[in-house]
C-alpha cells in the first residue's frame, strides 16, 4: 500500500486549567488512506473531536500543549503557520460540524458564502464561482438551487444546512473530509438521506471521510475502518468486519449492547456501560476503563494495557483478558442470541 | 416496559384535542395572520400502568401534544379526561392540585435545571409548594428520591453544573418523582444523552414505573428506544395520529407507508443486515404546518401516493388488536381484514380512487 494519506502519530493534546492538566488526547496513532471511510466512534469527552480538531489545527487555546506528529501527505501539519494552514483547510481538509444551525453565517446568503470560499482558493471570474456554487448545491440534493442559492441559512431546515455545509465543504475538492457528528442534531429521516449523501459524494468525489460519532449504527454501513475511543486513547480499532463481528475490548459490547436494537427481538433490559467516563485529570491508574468494566480483574488495576494485535493483522485492542477469554464472555454479556431472550 | 398493559383502564382521554399557535404580525396592533396546525385533531388514551410511545420527526407535534397532556398549554379545542376529570378548562390554581399527578421530564437537562439552585432544592421544590412535610422531612424525602434514581444522598448541597449530562437526567427524574404522580410525560428525555448513558437512564425508568407504579408518555424519534420503552406506539405526522399499534405488531407489520419509512430509516448496527435490508429514503422534509398538504398529509412524500391520497384525508381505522391507521393504501394487511374494515369503498387502491372522487371521506369503521 501506498503512504497514508493522513498518518497521526503519538498524538497528546493537554490543557492548562486551574484544577489541573486535562489531557483530553492521550497518546494516539492511527493512519487514514486515500478514499477510506474511518469512523471514529466514543462517548463525549473521549477525545474524538479534540483529535480531529487537532489535525484541522483548529484548536487555538494559549493553554494547549500539543505533541506528536501529524503527517498529511507526509507533510508535518504540527509545524506549518497559520497562513500556510489557511490553504490547507478547504483545499486539502475540510471540515463539517454537529450543529447546522450555528456554522453558516446568518447575516449572508449561502450562494455568498460558497463563493467567497471558492475565490479564496481559485483564481474564479464573478459568474464562474456563481455557476460552480449552483452545481455544488444540486450536487448535494437542493432543489431548484438556481432560487435556493440567494436564500439565507434561516430559511433553510436543519437538514437542508447541514447539505449546505457538505457543499461549502467539498467546493474546493478536498481530499480529506472530516464529518464531527454530522447527523447527531437531525431526524433519523434526515440523518439517512445525509448518511446516504456521503457514501454517494465519497464515491463521486473520491474524498476520504472521517466520521466522528457516538452511535454504532451510524458507522455499520459506511465505514471501512473504526476506532473506538476511550478517555483519550483508541482501546480498539480495526475494520467494520472485525469490530461489529468479533469485538474484542468490553467498552466496544458495552457501546454495542446500549443500542436498542430493531433488528433483533426486543431484550428486556439493554445492557448499559455503568458509571461515567474518569476525569481526565486524575486518570485512573491502570487501564482508564477498570472502574466500569464488568470484566475487570487484578491486572487491570496494576498495568496499563497497551494498544496491540492479538486477534488478526489491523485488529487492535488494549485489553488484559486473553482472547478465549474475551470471546467466552463477550458472548455471555452481549451476545445476542443468548442476552435477548433473557 | 411493564407487562401489565392489558389491566387498560384508561387514565387520560384525549378527545378531538386541537392546539393552534398564532402567527402574529404588527407591532402595536398585532393580528393575527396563519396559523400553526401543532396538534390537529388527536384522540388517544393513555391506559393505567402502560408505557405509550409517541414518535415523529421534529415539529410533528408531539412534543406540544405532551405538553396539553399536562396543560402546560390550553387547547385551542378539545376534551382531555384526567382520571375521571375534565382538565381541558381548568385555571391555573384549579390546575394545581393535579399537579401532583401529572409530571413531565424534558429533554435537555442543560436547561431544564436552574443553575443557581442546589441539587436538594430543586428536587424539594415540588414538595415545597405542595407544603408536604416539614424541613427535616423533606430532605430525608430528597436524600431517598436521590438514591432512588442512582445519585448519592451527598448530592443534595452540589449545584447542577458539577453534573454530567446523565445524572443531570436523574436529577430530572427524582424532580418529576418528588410528588409520586400517577402519570409522567417524558419528553425526549435520553435524546440528549450518549448512547451508553441512555441505556442507564431507560433502564432506570423501566425500574421506576416498577416501584412507583407509573403510566408513562414518552415521546421520542428514535424508535428503537421507543420500541424497547413502550407497550403501544402512536405514530404522529403533522399534527396528526397516523398510526397507533402495540408496540411489536408496529414494528412487525407497518400499515403507514410513513412508519414503514421512519423504521427503515433508523440505522441497525450490523453492517451485513443493515446492507441487506431495503432502505426507504424519505424526500425532502416535513412540509409547514401552517398550510398543511390537503388530502393525507403525508402524501407528497409517499412512494405509494394516488389521487385519492391528494383530496380525501384517510381516517383512523381499526384493523383489529388495537391496530389503527388512517392510510388509503394500507401495507400489511391481509384480503380478509381489509374486506372486514371496509364496509364502505376502501377495497382496492383503485377502486377506492374511483370512489372517492365524487364526495365524503369515509367515517370510521372502528
Amino acid at each position: 500500500m501506498a503512504e497514508p494519506l493522513l498518518e497521526v502519530k503519538d498524538l497528546k493534546v493537554s490543557f492548562r486549567t486551574e484544577d489541573g492538566l486535562v489531557r483530553a488526547v492521550d497518546g494516539i496513532s492511527f493512519t487514514v488512506d486515500e478514499g477510506e471511510v474511518v469512523g471514529i466512534v466514543g462517548e463525549s469527552g473521549s477525545g474524538k473531536s479534540v483529535t480531529m480538531m487537532s489535525v484541522m489545527r483548529l484548536i487555538n487555546d494559549p493553554n494547549a500543549i500539543y505533541e506528536g506528529e501529524i503527517l498529511y501527505k507526509g507533510r508535518n501539519l504540527m509545524g506549518v503557520s497559520q497562513d500556510a494552514m489557511r490553504e490547507v483547510r478547504g483545499e486539502e481538509i475540510a471540515m463539517i460540524f454537529q450543529d447546522p444551525m450555528t456554522s453558516l453565517n446568518p447575516v449572508y446568503t449561502i450562494g455568498w458564502q460558497i463563493e467567497e470560499q471558492l475565490n479564496e482558493h481559485n483564481d474564479l471570474k464573478k459568474g464562474q464561482a456563481r455557476r460552480r456554487a449552483m452545481q455544488l448545491l444540486s450536487q448535494v440534493g437542493i432543489p431548484k438551487p438556481e432560487q435556493r442559492i440567494d436564500d439565507y441559512p434561516h430559511q433553510f431546515s436543519g437538514g437542508m444546512r447541514q447539505r449546505v455545509m457538505i457543499a461549502l465543504a467539498l467546493s474546493c475538492n478536498p481530499d480529506l473530509l472530516i464529518a464531527d457528528e454530522p447527523t447527531t442534531a437531525l431526524d433519523v429521516t434526515i440523518q439517512a438521506q445525509i448518511l446516504e449523501l456521503i457514501q454517494n459524494l465519497k464515491s463521486e468525489f473520491g474524498s476520504a471521510v472521517a466520521l466522528i460519532t457516538h452511535d454504532l449504527g451510524v458507522v455499520a454501513d459506511i465505514a471501512d475502518r473504526i476506532l473506538v475511543m476511550y478517555a483519550g486513547r483508541i482501546v480498539e480499532q480495526g475494520d467494520k468486519e472485525q469490530i461489529f463481528y468479533d469485538p474484542q475490548h468490553p467498552y466496544t459490547w458495552g457501546l454495542l449492547g446500549s443500542i436498542a436494537r430493531l433488528d433483533r427481538p426486543k431484550a428486556r433490559r439493554l445492557t448499559a456501560i455503568a458509571g461515567q467516563p474518569p476525569s481526565l485529570i486524575n486518570r485512573p491508574k491502570g487501564c482508564s476503563f477498570r472502574p466500569r468494566c464488568p470484566q475487570a480483574f487484578d491486572r487491570c488495576r496494576a498495568e496499563d494495557p497497551q494498544l496491540t494485535a492479538k486477534v488478526g493483522e489491523g485488529h487492535l485492542d488494549a485489553c488484559h483478558l486473553s482472547v478465549e477469554d474475551k470471546r467466552a464472555r463477550r458472548d455471555a454479556t452481549i451476545n445476542p442470541r443468548l442476552a435477548d431472550t433473557a | 416496559m411493564s407487562s401489565n398493559s392489558q389491566n387498560g383502564r384508561p387514565l387520560l382521554e384525549a378527545e378531538h384535542v386541537i392546539k393552534y399557535f398564532p402567527i402574529k404580525r404588527g407591532i402595536l396592533i398585532q393580528r393575527e395572520v396563519a396559523q400553526v396546525h401543532a396538534v390537529d385533531d388527536v384522540s388517544l388514551e393513555v391506559r393505567s400502568g402502560e408505557t405509550l410511545g409517541l414518535v415523529g420527526e421534529s415539529g410533528c407535534g408531539k412534543s406540544t401534544l405532551g405538553r396539553c397532556f399536562v396543560r402546560l398549554y390550553p387547547l385551542t379545542d378539545g376534551q382531555i379526561v384526567f382520571d375521571g376529570q375534565d382538565i381541558s378548562k381548568l385555571s391555573r390554581r384549579q390546575l394545581r392540585p393535579l399537579r401532583r399527578e401529572l409530571q413531565m421530564i424534558f429533554q435537555d437537562p442543560y436547561a431544564s435545571l436552574n443553575p443557581r439552585k442546589r441539587v436538594g432544592s430543586i428536587v424539594g421544590a415540588p414538595l415545597q409548594i405542595h407544603g408536604i412535610g416539614d424541613r427535616g422531612q423533606r430532605k430525608r424525602q430528597v436524600q431517598e428520591l436521590l438514591e432512588k434514581v442512582g445519585l448519592s444522598p451527598e448530592h443534595y448541597n452540589r449545584y447542577p453544573h458539577e453534573f454530567s449530562g446523565g445524572q443531570r437526567q436523574r436529577i430530572g427524574v427524582a424532580r418529576a418523582l418528588a410528588l409520586r404522580p400517577k402519570l409522567v410525560v417524558a419528553d425526549e428525555p435520553v435524546s440528549a444523552l450518549d448512547v451508553s448513558i441512555q441505556a442507564q437512564v431507560i433502564n432506570l425508568l423501566a425500574d421506576l414505573q416498577e416501584d412507583f407504579d407509573l403510566t408513562y408518555v414518552f415521546i421520542a424519534h428514535d424508535l428503537g428506544v421507543v420500541r424497547h420503552v413502550s407497550d403501544r406506539i402512536a405514530v404522529m405526522y403533522l399534527g396528526k395520529i397516523v398510526e397507533i399499534s402495540p408496540a411489536e405488531e408496529l414494528y412487525e407489520r407497518p400499515i403507514m407507508p410513513y412508519t414503514e419509512a421512519l423504521l427503515s430509516a433508523v440505522p441497525i448496527p450490523d453492517p451485513r443486515e443493515s446492507a441487506a435490508r431495503e432502505r426507504i429514503v424519505l424526500e425532502g422534509d416535513v412540509p409547514s404546518p401552517i398550510n398543511p398538504p390537503s388530502g393525507c398529509r403525508f402524501h407528497p412524500r409517499c412512494r405509494y401516493a394516488t389521487d385519492v391520497c391528494t383530496q380525501i384525508e384517510p381516517p383512523l381505522v381499526d384493523y383489529g388488536n388495537g391496530h389503527l391507521a388512517a392510510c388509503h393504501h394500507p401495507l400489511n394487511v391481509d384480503k380478509e381484514t381489509l374486506a372486514r374494515v371496509s364496509v364502505d369503498e376502501r377495497r382496492t387502491p383503485a377502486e377506492a380512487d374511483e370512489a372517492a372522487k365524487p364526495t365524503q371521506p369515509a367515517r370510521p369503521a372502528g
